[in-house]
């Protein structure tokens, strides 16, 4: 089965917007796809990876450059 | 024979009894899942996450946090659009100030009923957090059937912490859930669920009875009242209540107020608002950045470039240039005086 990469700008939103935007793009993906999340409230940094556990999806990666987080999801 | 498995839906706020309710629920063998509704007048995280002296506090979600402390999924839902209609006309009134407390809990409930995913997901109820005699708008006895009748929710409403002090729901009827191990807590005093708390194992939660939503806060809604009566209407768009959040909120005249940032982190936030709002900088010194909502007048940007230069370091100065951007970009420069501190009125505080 082949995994997509997908991405989602999130920038300039405050948490728990980042958050709402990644639970409703990873609701259109399938189990394996990957999500790259953009954002720039560094709470996100917190909660992604939290909401992640919840359901059951895996951080693949997580990074911040000049105040830029980004965070690579695979969805479970 | 093996029993069906329940399922509730649990209004998570973040604060200790949400979670407490939950988890009582789950400890019965019930399937619990979590809803938590951003209205955008949420507290949570957002002013940490503008303000620099803020970045280095923890800024978890508190919904979120709960729910993993649980061991339960949650589900956060954008209501920005639809809660506009309980801000602008609550039926029930507003509380001590621009909170429409009762409103917003029916409205809550009624949402959690009315969510396609949990007829499709066949939840059988609702469980909130509720304790009579808490708050005062809201979380009355007398309240408890109104917010079950008026969301829909009806009997399928059941309250863990207060339950016994209730006739009861359903769940408790159709022996979904034991009554007896479920609580009869009343009034403001918070020791019994502290207690609970302390006795399912929960050594942090998030501060007791905390205000979780800006519109029981007054400054805020002094600020949201100014920017009704400013524009002759009530209504407003999600940055406008945003905004409310940051910097100082100056009014000199009716038709326009400045919003001055405080600090590095609210000044980074504002420059992302250059292209919807005139901005104005102090350039020959550090100074904040302020936007101007409104429309200026003769002479009004004048004033407002004395205003932002009196909040710079240039404050004791002469002369202080500042750069005037309008939302096309273009750019002037402006030398004034700073206003000195009994020239900014502090009936122009908003």
């Amino acid at each position: 089965m082949s995994e997509h990469h997908f991405e989602l700008d999130a920038r300039r939103m405050l948490c728990p917007m980042p958050v709402i935007k990644t639970q409703d793009r990873i609701k259109t993906l399938a189990p394996g796809d990957r999500l790259k999340v953009i954002c720039s409230d560094p709470g996100a940094l917190i909660d992604i990876p939290c909401w992640c556990r919840i359901h059951g999806h895996e951080v693949i990666s997580s990074d911040t450059t000049d105040r830029i987080i980004t965070i690579t999801i695979q969805v479970g | 024979m093996s029993q069906q498995q329940r399922k509730a839906v649990a209004l998570i706020s973040g604060g200790l009894d949400s979670m407490l309710a939950a988890r009582v629920i789950k400890d019965q063998g019930i399937h619990v899942e979590g809803i938590n509704f951003f209205t955008g007048f949420c507290v949570e995280g957002h002013t940490h996450a503008i303000r620099q002296k803020d970045r280095l506090k923890q800024k978890r979600n508190n919904a979120l946090w709960v729910a993993e402390q649980v061991g339960i999924k949650l589900h956060i839902i954008d209501v920005i659009e639809e809660y506009k209609d309980i801000v602008l006309n609550p039926v029930h009134g507003y509380g001590q100030n621009l909170n429409p407390c009762l409103d917003c809990k029916i409205f809550m409930v009624n949402k959690a009923q009315a969510w396609a995913w949990m007829e499709e997901n066949q939840f059988d109820f609702i469980i909130t957090g509720e304790v009579i005699g808490q708050r005062p708008k809201s979380q009355r006895k007398e309240t408890m059937p109104i917010i079950a009748r008026e969301s829909g929710a009806e009997e399928r409403l059941l309250r863990p912490l207060c339950a016994k002090n209730l006739p009861p729901t359903l769940p408790e009827r159709e022996g979904w859930v034991n009554r007896d191990d479920l609580f009869d807590f009343h009034g403001r005093n918070r020791k019994p669920q502290m207690a609970l708390a302390e006795k399912l194992g929960f050594s942090e939660y998030a501060q007791p009875a905390g205000g979780c939503c800006f519109l029981t806060d007054k400054t805020y809604s002094s600020k949201l009242a100014d920017l009704w009566q400013s524009r002759g209407e009530r209504n407003y768009e999600f940055d406008d209540i945003m905004l409310l959040k940051v910097g100082r909120h100056i009014r000199p005249k009716p038709h326009y107020k400045l919003i001055i940032s405080r600090e590095e982190g609210e000044n980074h936030y504002l420059s992302g608002y250059r292209k919807e709002f005139i901005s104005l900088e102090s350039i020959s010194c550090k100074g904040p950045l302020a936007l101007l909502d409104g429309v200026p007048r003769d002479g009004d940007i004048k004033q407002a470039a004395s205003i932002v230069a009196r909040y710079g370091q240039g404050r004791d100065l002469t002369e202080v240039l500042v750069e005037v951007r309008m939302k096309d970009g273009s750019v002037d420069e402006l030398r004034v005086k700073p206003l000195s501190s009994d020239e900014i009125l502090s009936s122009w505080y908003v």
